[in-house]
């Protein structure tokens, strides 16, 4: 049983070839999968297709969670500058029927989950980098997803930002358990974060390994000193050298 | 200082150009009928003040009325051409041909329709036909700048093309949309103003007709009076709208 699956997909973006497969990956739910390669090598396209979003050229899509319950979080926040903080929130709910003001006041609560409690009024603009990230994480999460897709989600964030921001997505996943694929090219920030991490190699992406991270999550203090994260590291890191080189 | 020096400085270079017209015409008896002195038009502004006034206020109204019209005109087709892909295929390159034909090529067959009796609907109409391109092309390009990324999150809950529209790409599209109207409104007023030397004298008294009629009997200080009352105008309309769309701008963006 898995929420979402992708088997022997195959996508070709017409005149720039072929970007992924044949590529298969299955998310069990409440599962965290990390995907790791070079620019370029369709992690992101993988993405889209298990949130429905694009369709292969080749190969199957499998996917449970019906309409509303998959949520995507991008590289940028990805708000409406024009609307506040909550009402950017809202939006998924309004957008599936839900009255205002059960939607405003589920948003409301989706903030403080993340953090935010007082950031309700404000627009996008007004907040830093890590709290419009925050927001978006908010947003995705508004609708109690069965599938959290997230595409690089810290990249343009600085170091202590994104380590706090990592630790909040586990604890968020430990109180509702979406299945979570989350797409990175940072090593560390893979192992960390997932409980299987799958390398790709350079485009079109195809598995190069996979591999599993033991310990519990979310991760406790000082996780990232321990001799085993550092292994599970070291030794995805040599996969994804190899993948790239070969 | 280098503030202030800012916002003196184009009134600085006004008065110097005026004091030099003023002193040449003095010295080289230039004729009044060739080229009045500027002491020579502020005093014909005054004299004609309640005329001049009238008449500018005539125009102004007939750019105002065709920018309303032309507004919400461009906008609707705009939405409906949003709403259905092909259509917009369609209109384009007929809106394209309104964009580039002359106003007063198509001025004495507007009039014709418009019934010998009724050249102020004539020139409503030809003033709002300059004004529609800038805001229908704004919306049009406006409603296609949404962010990609948001528009995959419609697509992910599942929004109905109606929500996409009025939630999405209108709200995206509103700074195309200020930049459009401030661009249509200058142009409203070209428009009225060449429409109303199209309909010729005397059906409607606009600022128009003042520069035809003072032309008309060489009383170039009049014809210049009410070039700069139409200048000053444009100046203003354009400032006010420009400070709108500041301030619209500041609130879309949230700061």
């Amino acid at each position: 049983m898995s929420v979402a699956a992708l088997h022997d997909v195959e996508v070709d973006y017409g005149q720039r070839g072929r970007a992924l497969g044949p590529f298969s990956l299955s998310v069990a739910p409440g599962e965290i999968v990390a995907l790791v390669g070079p620019s370029g090598c369709g992690k992101s396209t993988a993405l889209r297709l298990l949130a429905g979003l694009e369709r292969p050229t080749r190969g199957e899509v499998v996917r449970a969670p019906g309409r509303g319950e998959t949520a995507v979080v991008f590289q940028a926040p990805t708000l409406a500058p024009w609307l506040s903080a909550c009402a950017n929130v809202a939006l998924p709910l309004e957008l599936a029927g839900t009255p205002k003001q059960t939607a405003a006041a589920r948003a409301t609560e989706a903030l403080g989950r993340v953090g935010l409690a007082k950031a309700d009024a404000a627009r996008p603009a007004q907040l830093s980098g890590g709290m419009a990230m925050r927001v978006s994480l908010a947003r995705a999460l508004v609708t109690e997803p069965k599938l959290l897709l997230l595409d690089e989600p810290f990249a343009a964030l600085d170091e202590i930002t994104r380590r706090a921001l990592a630790d909040d997505v586990l604890a968020l996943w430990a109180a509702s358990g979406p299945g979570i694929v989350f797409v990175t090219h940072n090593v560390e920030e893979a192992v960390y974060m997932a409980s299987r991490v799958v390398v790709m190699t350079p485009g079109p992406g195809r598995m190069a390994a996979e591999i599993a991270v033991g310990g519990e999550t979310p991760r406790p203090l000082g996780f990232r000193t321990t001799p085993q994260f550092r292994a599970t590291a070291e030794a995805v890191s040599e996969r994804l050298f190899a993948a790239c080189a070969a | 200082m280098s503030r202030l020096a800012n916002r003196i400085a184009p009134f600085a270079l006004l008065a110097v150009l005026l004091a030099a017209w003023e002193i040449a015409c003095r010295a080289l008896h230039v004729p009044a009928y060739f080229l009045p002195a500027p002491s020579q038009v502020a005093r014909a502004i005054v004299a004609d003040l309640p005329t001049l006034a009238a008449a500018a206020w005539r125009t102004l109204s007939v750019a105002l009325g065709a920018l309303l019209i032309a507004s919400v005109v461009a906008q609707a087709l705009a939405v409906v051409i949003g709403l259905h892909p092909l259509l917009e295929r369609a209109v384009r390159p007929l809106a394209s041909i309104v964009q580039v034909t002359p106003v007063v090529a198509i001025a004495p067959l507007v009039l014709i329709w418009a019934g010998i009796d009724h050249p102020e609907r004539a020139i409503l109409a030809l003033a709002a036909l300059v004004a529609f391109f800038p805001i229908f092309s704004g919306a049009v390009t406006g409603l296609h700048a949404a962010d990609p990324d948001l528009e995959r999150v419609f697509d992910l809950y599942g929004a109905s093309r109606w929500q996409r529209v009025a939630r999405l790409r209108l709200p995206s599209a509103i700074p195309f949309l200020l930049e459009g109207h401030k661009v249509g409104a200058g142009l409203a007023i070209i428009g009225a103003v060449v429409a109303e030397f199209g309909a010729g004298s005397g059906g409607v008294r606009g600022l128009a007709w003042q520069i035809l009629d003072a032309g008309n009997k060489l009383q170039t200080d009049r014809m210049i009076a009410a070039l700069t009352v139409l200048g000053a105008m444009g100046v203003a309309l354009h400032a006010l709208l420009e400070a709108a769309e500041r301030s619209a701008l500041r609130w879309w963006r949230g700061r």
